[in-house]
């Protein structure tokens, strides 16, 4: 039978520009090519500028996680400049990224992810739409779609409880290196404690229910998208000033067993993206890269990163399983379950986090731009592993690198031409309609795709040495 | 299994928290824009060298909600963030509202256009099995849009892509637009994002009352032409010259790097996620993000300004 090529661009409801071509022979998909579409070149505009300052223009990366760059990249500021947080700045640094991590997935879910599973009303933004499969019974459907308008009014609430410590979001203005320009104060405490609540009701008996709703109606995806199997985690939100406790661990589950994690093994592949061979397969930080845009055989703009060679899946589902949260399995519903029980753990721990704040005391260390330093902040970004690489000279930047979520998930083939795991998440699925592919866009949405992180980096940094792990 | 429109209304209005909008707000509007809604205008929002973060502020807007937005004010017809097509299905629908609105549709653009070597550094979809920049898509369809606005730093002044050595040729909207073949209308909203109300505020003007004011720089004067300094709470700290040193200091935050003199905002009243707070509420300096100087005319962040561009004090103006 012949091989039909389908083209999904662009893929809409994710962060960013996003391409996806599979090949479909004898009703499934056969292969799979992940292109990420734009590129801006973030590290090379940092170059030169006052270290302080990467905290703010990395937010800039993306709109929909800037908790996330902004958590990464002070984190290796305070590594470089060697500076001690007290706890009331690393709470409220915990405080800001778990909202944003509670507001990212009810986005994701509500407003990105389920048009996939639930037929919204008959007007713009809603139409047009892949026509096809469809499941839930009208009544259920309808309480779908009344939840997503909720949950548009959850997910705002998640960032105002932000702004009460964070000032503003996207993006939040308060960390800085050394802590929080925010003192905290029992008002504050009181107005996010109060709105934490609200959400955490949400969460737990709205958004939980209406996942495993989905869930048992779609009970199919539990077996499809799974890939390659492997999870990795950096592990995020340290619980002592030490950064020794973490609420997630880092670590990586490969064939059956949960190994520890070495931020040294990390290279990226060039091969398959547009840029110049010459780097490829280093650590993200021993080369130059130019873009090459006219690349032959090239597809997309992201690296693919590996960890010992082998491509890994990072996010929710990775880092819960990685803590021992969640071994159900690796699927498109695993990812969705997995993603929701997190916001369920994350909305009960803050609380606790809240009331460990001393009102009143200091959030911030004095602190002084070193001539020179070198920093790495590894966090868990609502959608995964995230790390940023920072080095000093001269009091300016002189080399910035990040490695980020999506280009784990979306990145491409690596030299040896072992997929990514997006793309070998789709080999095997059966499409039922190339014209309505609804399958294809179920397993890429189940990763939570953002795109703009996964293509800022082009022109990674000098030799990297042996950086302590935060 | 499909609900209705006006069964969708129904649901929505159910949730709904009220509408209008703040500082503009008249009850006489509400009825008004409810009749404009009766024929809702259709608006096509691409995406260029963007983070996406425009979009996710106004997701956030209170007054009115965004469900009230979408349903009651515009017709939402592309949106890469929100819409349910994918594909073809939804550059098609793109094209095909672009021809069948034209001279009748709002086009709103986030994020910056690229445009070294051809624009290659941004597609945003297939056109005839080839890959269709930006920088395409906005020669094509601008030319047909009613008006154009400019959403956020990045669009309206080049923002943090067009930052040096801008590594793409980064342009702002305007700049493409001026080369058009006719003259069609362009507000630059600037923020990096721009508060919801800034961009709302000026869709309703637009709605309700033709072209809002505009600035030397396309910009609406409603929102952007005061300084934060000008209404900022700390105002008389800077007058007894009591300023913050370190981090948590109550005092003027100019020599913590405070960019307020510099940006043009009414963020010290309009406060921002439904007035919550913002930037100084927090004790952290400005940082200038709402100027078309952002972000090369404000760094380094957190170093002060150089003393020839301090606003004068009280005293010292005669």
């Amino acid at each position: 039978m012949a091989t039909q090529r389908i083209t999904i661009d662009p893929v809409t409801r994710i962060e960013g520009h996003l391409k996806m071509t599979v090949e479909v022979e004898d009703g499934a998909i056969r292969d799979a090519y992940s292109s990420g579409t734009m590129w801006r070149g973030i590290e090379i505009i940092l170059k030169g500028r006052d270290p302080r300052d990467a905290g703010v223009i990395t937010q800039r990366i993306c709109g929909v996680c800037p908790m996330a760059h902004g958590t990464a990249s002070i984190l290796a500021i305070d590594d470089a400049f060697k500076v001690k947080v007290p706890d009331n700045g690393r709470i409220i640094r915990n405080l800001l990224l778990g909202a944003n991590h509670l507001q990212s997935h009810i986005l994701h879910f509500y407003h990105l992810a389920a048009l996939d599973y639930v037929q919204g009303p008959d007007v713009s933004p809603f139409i047009p739409r892949y026509k096809g499969d469809y499941r839930l019974p009208k009544k259920l459907n309808d309480q779908y779609v009344a939840h997503y308008l909720q949950a548009l009014e959850m997910r705002k609430k998640c960032h105002e409880m932000l702004a009460v410590f964070g000032g503003k979001m996207p993006p939040q203005i308060t960390m800085v290196v050394g802590g929080v320009t925010v003192t905290p104060s029992v008002d504050k405490i009181a107005s996010f404690l109060w709105r934490l609540r609200e959400i955490r009701d949400f969460v737990e008996n709205v958004y939980l229910p209406d996942v495993l709703g989905v869930a048992e109606v779609y009970a199919d995806y539990a077996k499809i998208g799974v890939g390659h199997g492997n999870l990795l985690a950096y592990g995020g939100f340290p619980l002592d000033g030490a950064g020794k406790e973490k609420l997630f661990k880092s670590g990586r589950y490969i064939k059956g067993r949960v190994l520890i994690m070495d931020p040294a093994k990390i290279t990226e592949d060039v091969k398959y993206s547009w840029y110049k061979d010459s780097t490829s397969g280093k650590a993200p930080f021993d080369g130059m890269t130019e873009p090459e845009p006219e690349k032959a055989g090239a597809y997309t703009w992201l690296k693919a990163p590996r960890y010992d060679d082998q491509p890994y899946e990072v996010g929710p589902l990775a880092r819960m399983w990685v803590n021992g949260d969640y071994r159900q399995g690796i699927s498109v519903i695993d990812r969705h379950a997995a993603r929701a029980l997190e916001a369920k753990k994350l909305a009960a721990v803050m609380e606790e986090w809240l009331l460990q704040l001393k009102p009143g005391e200091p959030a911030c260390a004095e602190t002084k731009v070193p001539d020179s330093g070198e920093g790495m902040g590894l966090t868990e970004g609502a959608r995964g592993a995230l790390g940023h690489w920072l080095k000093v000279k001269g009091k300016k930047i002189e080399n910035y690198q990040a490695v980020v979520p999506t280009t784990w998930n979306c990145g491409p083939r690596d030299d040896k031409g072992v997929r990514g795991p997006v793309e070998e998440a789709l080999v095997g699925t059966p499409i039922a309609d190339v014209d309505n592919p609804l399958e294809i866009v179920r397993i890429i949405r189940s990763f939570d795709p953002c795109i703009a992180c996964a293509v800022h980096l082009i022109k990674p940094s000098g030799e990297m040495k042996k950086f302590r792990v935060i | 299994m499909e609900l209705t429109r006006r069964e969708f209304l129904k649901l929505c209005s159910a949730s709904a928290v009220g509408v209008g909008l703040s500082q503009i707000a008249d009850p006489r509007l509400v009825a008004a824009m409810e009749e404009a809604a009766a024929t809702k205008p259709p608006v096509i929002w691409l995406q260029g060298a963007n983070c996406t973060g425009c979009a996710v502020s106004l997701l956030n807007t209170a007054h009115p909600t965004i469900a009230e937005v979408l349903l009651k004010i515009i017709s939402l017809e592309y949106n890469p963030t929100v819409m349910a097509a994918s594909g073809e299905l939804a550059f098609s629908h793109m094209e095909m509202i672009a021809e069948r609105a034209k001279g009748k549709y709002f086009l709103l653009v986030e994020g910056a256009i690229p445009t070294k070597d051809n624009g290659i550094y941004c597609t945003i979809g297939e056109k005839d099995g080839k890959e269709a920049t930006i920088l395409s898509v906005l020669n094509d369809i601008g030319p047909k849009a009613a008006a154009i606005i400019a959403v956020g730093d990045c669009a309206a002044f080049g923002g943090i892509p067009a930052a040096k050595p801008n590594p793409t040729g980064c342009k702002p909207v305007s700049e493409i637009v001026s080369a058009f073949p006719n003259k069609v209308p362009l507000i630059n909203i600037q923020g990096c994002p721009p508060h919801p109300d800034w961009l709302l505020g000026t869709i309703v003007h637009v709605l309700l009352y033709g072209l809002p004011e505009l600035d030397d720089k396309a910009r609406p004067k409603l929102f952007f032409g005061e300084t934060v300094h000008q209404n900022c709470p700390n105002y008389s700290y800077f007058q007894e010259e009591k300023w913050a040193k370190k981090f948590g200091d109550k005092g003027c935050l100019i020599k913590l790097g405070c960019k307020g003199p510099m940006s043009y905002s009414d963020c010290p009243n309009r406060k921002w996620n439904s007035g919550v707070n913002w930037c100084i509420g927090v004790n952290s300096p400005c940082i200038g993000c709402s100027s078309d100087q952002f972000p090369d005319g404000m760094m380094p962040f957190y170093t002060a300004l150089s003393k020839d561009k301090w606003p004068k004090k009280d005293s010292e103006i005669v």
